[in-house]
């Protein structure tokens, strides 16, 4: 079967100067920002401003991406923040209690990576299982799993802070610290996701089913589209990105505690809404949701970057440009045009 | 069946709460109630209370202590209503979520007669409490202050980070302003890292890229202090500054203790004034002596050579 183009595409008009704005909108949002992050501060663009930015943004991003299937997919997944937060506190016990047994070393970080894949692709299966098979609506179970994963993680530092032994910290701090060819290797393993995730969404037909399944469910039911197994499978997809980002920010602070990933969930479904993907399902754009990621970074950044903005406005800004960056990207700069002509009704 | 024997043992009970005042020594029950374990300072104050609530119980055998934990405002002023209705509290120490919303549900207690001790974050009226047991915010920024300004001089540049925007932040953030002023080190900026060490991380590494001359940063609390840190040896640049945090967590008490170049202190603001707080109220019920009043803790600077009597290893914070 093939996908129709999507209600929110709209046939282009005239090719000819007329950009598509709902492809390149969240970019041309981002260049902005960073021009008027540059002229706040020029050292916005000094080399280490930019690799702190794109490797700050790989935690979010690297979320977001698996949320643009879960979206496209016609679900939502709230749970992601607190995921991240319980499966970085079991790592660290994982790791810690290792060490006893085994001695400290490479393996050791294997194993929490181990534990890390195994614990997000099972939290994942678990919220797709109870919303497709247990017919709960997707927001109430990864509402209650969020907040399950939540007190989980504060049970399990008993209210503080779980911090990984000194001496793995050492061996496990390149994967967050180190970089192959200059780039971090954060940035690289986001720019990986990014590329795989484009692939999987746009390129097979696992990614046209989750669009088939997010624009019209039972039109996808008729088609023979296991609707059930691919959708459950978006939030598996999603478990397994919470889980690469986990294992990318483990050593950045060697430690968990309840307030890990306190609202990366909004993050990341507002980097994918801000990068284009439907709030609804039926339409999804990986690159979008890189942009989308690095673009909710930058807004932070540049408001530390500089001290005309007083500290307590800082919600507002973010607020506004991400306001101003989807109204951007639905297109609504060409409807304010003065050489668009109007359309005979 | 089952419900015949509660309820005898209830009238059993009742008639022993009735007949108690004939009795030598009264049982009395004593209310705790504080909010939830939700990050690494409220993690250290469950700890703390429940070690002082095992302690008393064992030490007073008569004396019986309830202790509540809640999510917000509003789960605490239930609870509140609970250890009245239900457990018949004589006494209350209660640490408010917030101060406005619980000041009305904290007044019914003491209309019921209850002896009440309130800690750390102060009632918006007064005359409720009896006793009253803080650390002190101000004395915290103004103790950080007097260090900053035995390292440092004029013309040195420093950073502050600083908690969520609340009453507590702006105290401890005013003291120190006004400690430094006029002493010629030059604030170069101040952000909020809302008392959490990513944020901390992140701030720190965007002050880092922005200003190139750092020679000290006052984090204010200890888990943007260990933010701070990583940010800062990230950058490479960990022999060009100091870092001041403040509470007294473990890890950085024990960094303290190691005489540490970049943490070479910390400044106290004990979770562990809960436990103040209980014996103070049990003290009401068991010492001739009178324990009504305003008990404001001190904020000491930590160094390495007194880190020892503030280090608790047990607990998680």
């Amino acid at each position: 079967m093939t996908v129709q183009a999507h209600e929110g595409v709209k046939p282009a008009r005239k090719k000819f100067m007329t950009l598509d704005f709902h492809t390149l909108g969240p970019l041309l949002a981002l260049i902005a920002l960073c021009i008027f992050g540059f002229l706040l501060n020029p050292a916005f663009v000094s080399e280490g401003n930019i690799t702190n930015l794109l490797t700050r943004s790989a935690f979010i991003g690297i979320i977001a991406v698996g949320a643009t299937f879960v979206i496209t997919a016609g679900g939502i997944d709230l749970s992601v923040g607190s995921m991240a937060a319980v499966i970085s506190g079991v790592m660290i016990i994982v790791m810690n209690n290792a060490i006893g047994t085994m001695g400290v070393g490479v393996h050791i970080v294997l194993i929490g990576c181990v534990a890390s894949i195994a614990l997000g692709l099972a939290a994942g299966f678990l919220n797709g299982f109870m919303t497709t098979k247990g017919k709960i609506e997707a927001f109430i179970v990864t509402l209650g799993t969020m907040g399950i994963y939540r007190s989980l993680v504060t049970y399990f530092a008993d209210g503080g802070t779980l911090s990984l032994a000194f001496d793995v910290r050492d061996v496990y701090r390149p994967v967050y610290y180190g970089n192959i060819l200059g780039i971090p290797i954060p940035v690289l393993a986001f720019a990986v996701v990014a590329i795989l995730g484009w692939v999987l969404l746009n390129r097979t037909a696992y990614g046209r089913y989750c669009m088939a399944i997010g624009s019209n469910e039972t039109v996808a039911r008729y088609s023979a589209i296991k609707v059930d197994r691919v959708r459950t499978l978006t939030y598996v997809i999603q478990g397994f990105c919470v889980s690469i980002a986990t294992i990318i920010y483990v050593p950045r602070l060697g430690s968990a505690s309840s307030s890990t990933g306190v609202l990366w969930e909004l993050e990341a479904i507002a980097a994918v809404i801000i990068g284009g993907t439907m709030l609804k399902g039926g339409y999804g754009r990986i690159g979008g949701t890189v942009v989308g990621a690095i673009m909710l970074t930058t807004i932070g950044n540049i408001l530390n970057l500089t001290d005309i903005i007083s500290n307590y406005l800082n919600g507002a800004v973010q607020g506004v440009i991400i306001i101003a960056a989807v109204w951007l990207q639905r297109g609504n700069l060409t409807t304010l045009s003065p050489f668009r002509r109007k359309r005979a009704s | 069946m089952q419900l015949l024997k509660k309820i005898a043992a209830l009238a059993v009970g009742s008639a022993m709460a009735l007949s108690a005042p004939a009795m030598a020594q009264d049982n009395i029950t004593i209310g705790v109630s504080i909010p939830a374990a939700t990050h690494g300072w409220t993690g250290g104050l469950n700890w703390h209370a429940a070690q002082a609530q095992a302690r008393l119980q064992a030490a007073h055998p008569h004396i019986n202590i309830v202790l509540v934990t809640a999510d917000g405002p509003a789960q605490q002023a239930n609870d509140l209503e609970d250890l009245v209705s239900i457990h018949n509290i004589d006494a209350l120490v209660v640490l408010p979520f917030e101060s406005e919303p619980l000041t009305d549900p904290v007044r019914r207690v003491k209309e019921s007669g209850a002896f009440v001790t309130v800690v750390d974050r102060g009632l918006s009226q007064d005359g409720i409490q009896d006793v009253y047991v803080a650390g002190n915010n101000p004395e915290l920024g103004r103790i950080s202050g007097e260090y900053f300004l035995t390292r440092l001089g004029d013309g040195d540049n420093i950073v502050i980070l600083r908690g969520i925007p609340t009453v507590i932040d702006d105290e401890r953030f005013n003291a120190f302003m006004e400690t430094i002023e006029g002493s010629g080190i030059n604030v170069l900026d101040h952000k909020h890292a809302n008392w959490n060490r990513d944020d901390g991380f992140e701030v720190m590494q965007d002050f880092l890229s922005r200003f190139p001359d750092i020679d000290g940063v006052w984090a204010q609390d200890d888990d943007i202090a260990l933010g701070v840190i990583e940010a800062v040896r990230q950058a490479g640049r960990t022999d060009e500054m100091f870092v001041v945090g403040g509470a007294g967590m473990k890890e950085v008490i024990q960094m303290v203790m190691q005489g540490s170049e970049l943490i070479p202190v910390n400044v106290l603001y004990p979770p562990a004034m809960i436990a103040t707080a209980m014996d103070v109220t049990v003290a009401h019920f068991t010492s001739n002596g009178p324990v009504t009043g305003e008990y404001i803790l001190g904020a000491p600077l930590i160094t390495p050579e007194n880190a020892e009597q503030y280090y608790f290893p047990d607990s998680p914070f």
